[in-house]
């Protein structure tokens, strides 16, 4: 008597080991899908090349917020050194030829403010935190985080047909293949 | 993907190559890692990990709970600095602490930078000593201020005297390196064990416990997309921890170098303070880490080749630090400079020289004994030389404050010291603290990165099967270490 309407999310399947994951996830990207993942309990080494994925451009978000920790380095000590509030000490100079001596703050701020790019630059990157997702109703999906190693290929994808790629799952080697579905 | 080097076959013949210790050892699975690990956290807890906890929880709040109480209620005079050896105790503990830490980074980022696998079994326990580390070392310099409700005066803020700090002093460098460091070390830590809180949320039942795991976990689900992101940042995050951990034990040995006090102004303190961060932080990570194998059952993962490695290192870096404290004493004397030569001498026939030979002895005579197999495979030695680098390292740093600051330039200025019950009390209490915090992280926190020592597994490399595609295939390893050599098997 639910009420509730349900969509398909898509499938997922089981394969047994790394490399027959990795076989899998060559055959998938040949075949054209975008909409998809492969989970594994740790990062599998070459899987990015296999599934056709670019390189991160999270360096390149690191790299401006590092630049940006320099820039407040350098104006937060220049400007309270030698613009408001000039100091004497150590018959230091309080112009332009200070600067060294605020090299380690400008060093530590690059640091600081990089840590924290990498913090929620990731965060964005993986599109979490969330608190659901439709995978997490699986029966299996569980062990992922310990030691299976599923596909997962969204309906989303123009070339998913339910038909079609339950038989190409089946076809590359998996198993446990399971329909997962989400509360629409 | 596929480049040239993958299809080539190798030219010319194959020679044998030397046979990788294993990192885990029995062949364990991906799933006994996980039950292992995860049963640290699950199971009851054994009865000497309260033995340990209820003690040090206790001293936790007695010295650090009460002392600071009794501090700040009376004021700082209740601490045995006086007028010349401002720095004290307070001082030599901060350094020491803040040196403890750097162990932790070191095995995180420097060791990962240069792809050196055995880190892993020991990283997550490391990176949790810096954290506990640099917590025990922020108490000190926060309350040393005199008084502490004014510690946001460190910080560059606006405030109501218009008064701005001085940038151009290594205590603020200072300041901000070791908050640096303390916030990108909890980045780095909190980052690595998330894809291992997504495991403990994946084993918990429905109920607050996996509430709170997952609500730390993120929502994390193991996907490539999501490791391909996380493996750069972790990358990322290592390389900007590397330049940072020897940044922040040179700053600190700023505050003395750049002063012009006989016995500090020297420019070897920033090499030898680093050196001797990781030399005392290896040692206090052998302390924890030996204790914590044999109580959850972990040899399988922290091998005899890990303690092995890590008692190298002492050595290492021991014998670095001995060469420190000669050369500094050769070059005060090579250099004629009155005052200079009269600070060392100090140290030597002044009234403070047990302290001298207490940390002449225990860095740099007794890791010496690790130049022998025998002493690296026994765990009691091992265990013995860490406790002994603990106590040494503590000594160094009160030798270079003390001695030093009892003996200036005037001898108006000169002055004998003595800690207070306080101080004692309160140093003794940040041991308790840490053990505590340390404690709570083995009951709480998976103690191994879970992941990461299923990476190490051979199965884990996705052309493990692929032999005949391997241009290692075919290749004869020979036996490398002696009981391989003297086993009947390795002949063969």
């Amino acid at each position: 008597m639910s009420t509730t309407r349900k969509r398909v999310y898509g499938y997922l399947a089981e394969f047994k080991s790394a490399s027959a994951l990795y076989k899998a996830a060559e055959k998938v990207r040949d075949a054209g899908f975008r909409k998809w993942d492969c989970h594994s309990p740790y990062p599998i080494h070459g899987l990015d090349g296999a599934m056709g994925l670019k390189r991160s451009i999270l360096p390149w978000l690191v790299f401006f917020g590092g630049a940006t920790g320099t820039l407040t380095g350098f104006l937060l000590a220049y400007t309270t050194q030698v613009g408001i509030y000039p100091t004497v000490v150590q018959a230091k100079p309080v112009n332009i030829f200070t600067v060294p001596a605020f090299f380690p703050v400008m060093f530590e701020l690059t640091i600081l403010f990089s840590g924290f790019t990498v913090l929620f630059g990731l965060l964005a990157l993986m599109k979490l935190p969330r608190l659901n997702h439709p995978l997490f109703a699986s029966r299996q999906f569980h062990r992922t985080t310990d030691d299976a190693f599923f596909i997962a290929i969204e309906a989303r994808d123009p070339k998913f047909s339910p038909d079609g790629t339950k038989a190409l799952l089946e076809q590359i080697g998996g198993a446990n293949i399971e329909l997962i579905e989400e509360e629409d | 993907m596929s480049t040239a080097s993958e299809s080539s076959t190798r030219q010319g013949p194959k020679l044998p190559v030397l046979k990788r210790e294993k990192l885990i050892l029995n062949d364990r699975s991906y799933h006994w890692i996980t039950e292992r690990i995860c049963g640290v956290i699950e199971n009851r807890q054994p009865l000497l990990w309260w033995l340990l906890f209820i003690p040090s929880s206790i001293i936790a709040a007695i010295g650090v709970g009460g002392g600071l109480f009794h501090l700040v209620s009376t004021g700082v005079g209740v601490w045995g600095n006086t007028n010349r050896i401002m720095w004290g105790w307070p001082i030599v503990n901060f350094v020491f602490w803040i040196g403890i830490g750097h162990a932790g980074t070191l095995i995180s980022a420097i060791l990962f930078l240069t792809r050196q696998n055995w880190r892993t079994s020991i990283n997550r326990a490391a990176e949790a000593m810096t954290i506990f580390a640099v917590c025990c070392a922020g108490i000190f310099p926060a309350f040393h201020v005199g008084r502490v409700w004014m510690a946001w005066f460190l910080a560059p803020i606006p405030n109501a005297n218009a008064i701005w700090q001085n940038f151009k002093s290594p205590l603020l460098w200072d300041v901000f390196a070791v908050s640096t460091y303390f916030t990108v070390s909890l980045i780095f830590w909190y980052l690595g064990m998330v894809p291992d809180l997504a495991t403990i949320r994946d084993r918990c039942k429905p109920g607050l416990r996996k509430l709170l795991y997952g609500l730390f976990a993120l929502g994390w689900r193991g996907g490539n997309r999501q490791w391909s992101h996380y493996e750069m940042a972790y990358l990322l995050l290592a390389a900007l921890s590397t330049p940072l951990v020897l940044s922040v034990h040179s700053v600190v040995s700023f505050d003395f170098a750049t002063s012009v006090v006989p016995g500090w102004h020297t420019t070897i303190f920033p090499p030898y303070f680093v050196a001797g961060a990781i030399f005392g932080g290896f040692a206090m990570v052998l302390t924890i880490m030996i204790p914590a194998r044999f109580i959850y059952g972990l040899q399988d993962m922290i091998t005899m080749k890990h303690i092995d490695n890590m008692a190298k290192i002492i050595l290492l870096t021991g014998t670095i630090v001995g060469y420190a404290y000669l050369m500094e004493l050769f070059v005060a004397f090579y250099s004629g400079a009155k005052f200079e030569m009269d600070a060392f001498w100090y140290r030597i026939s002044g009234p403070y020289n047990w302290a001298y030979f207490w940390m002449m002895g225990l860095n740099v005579l007794s890791p010496q004994i690790f130049w022998f197999k025998k002493c690296r495979e026994n765990l009691w030695v091992v265990m013995a030389v860490a406790m002994c680098v603990n106590v040494g390292m503590w000594f160094e740093r009160f030798v270079i404050i003390v001695t030093t600051l009892a003996r200036m330039w005037l001898p108006g200025d000169w002055k004998t010291y003595s800690p207070s019950g306080q101080d004692q009390m309160l140093f003794v209490g940040t041991i308790g603290m840490f053990l505590t915090l340390f404690l709570l992280f083995l009951r709480f926190l998976p103690c191994i990165n879970i992941a990461e020592v299923k990476w190490t597994l051979p199965e884990s490399d996705p052309h493990h099967d692929d032999h005949h595609d391997h241009p290692d295939h075919g290749v004869v390893e020979e036996a490398a270490y002696q009981h391989e050599l003297q086993s009947p098997a390795a002949k063969g």
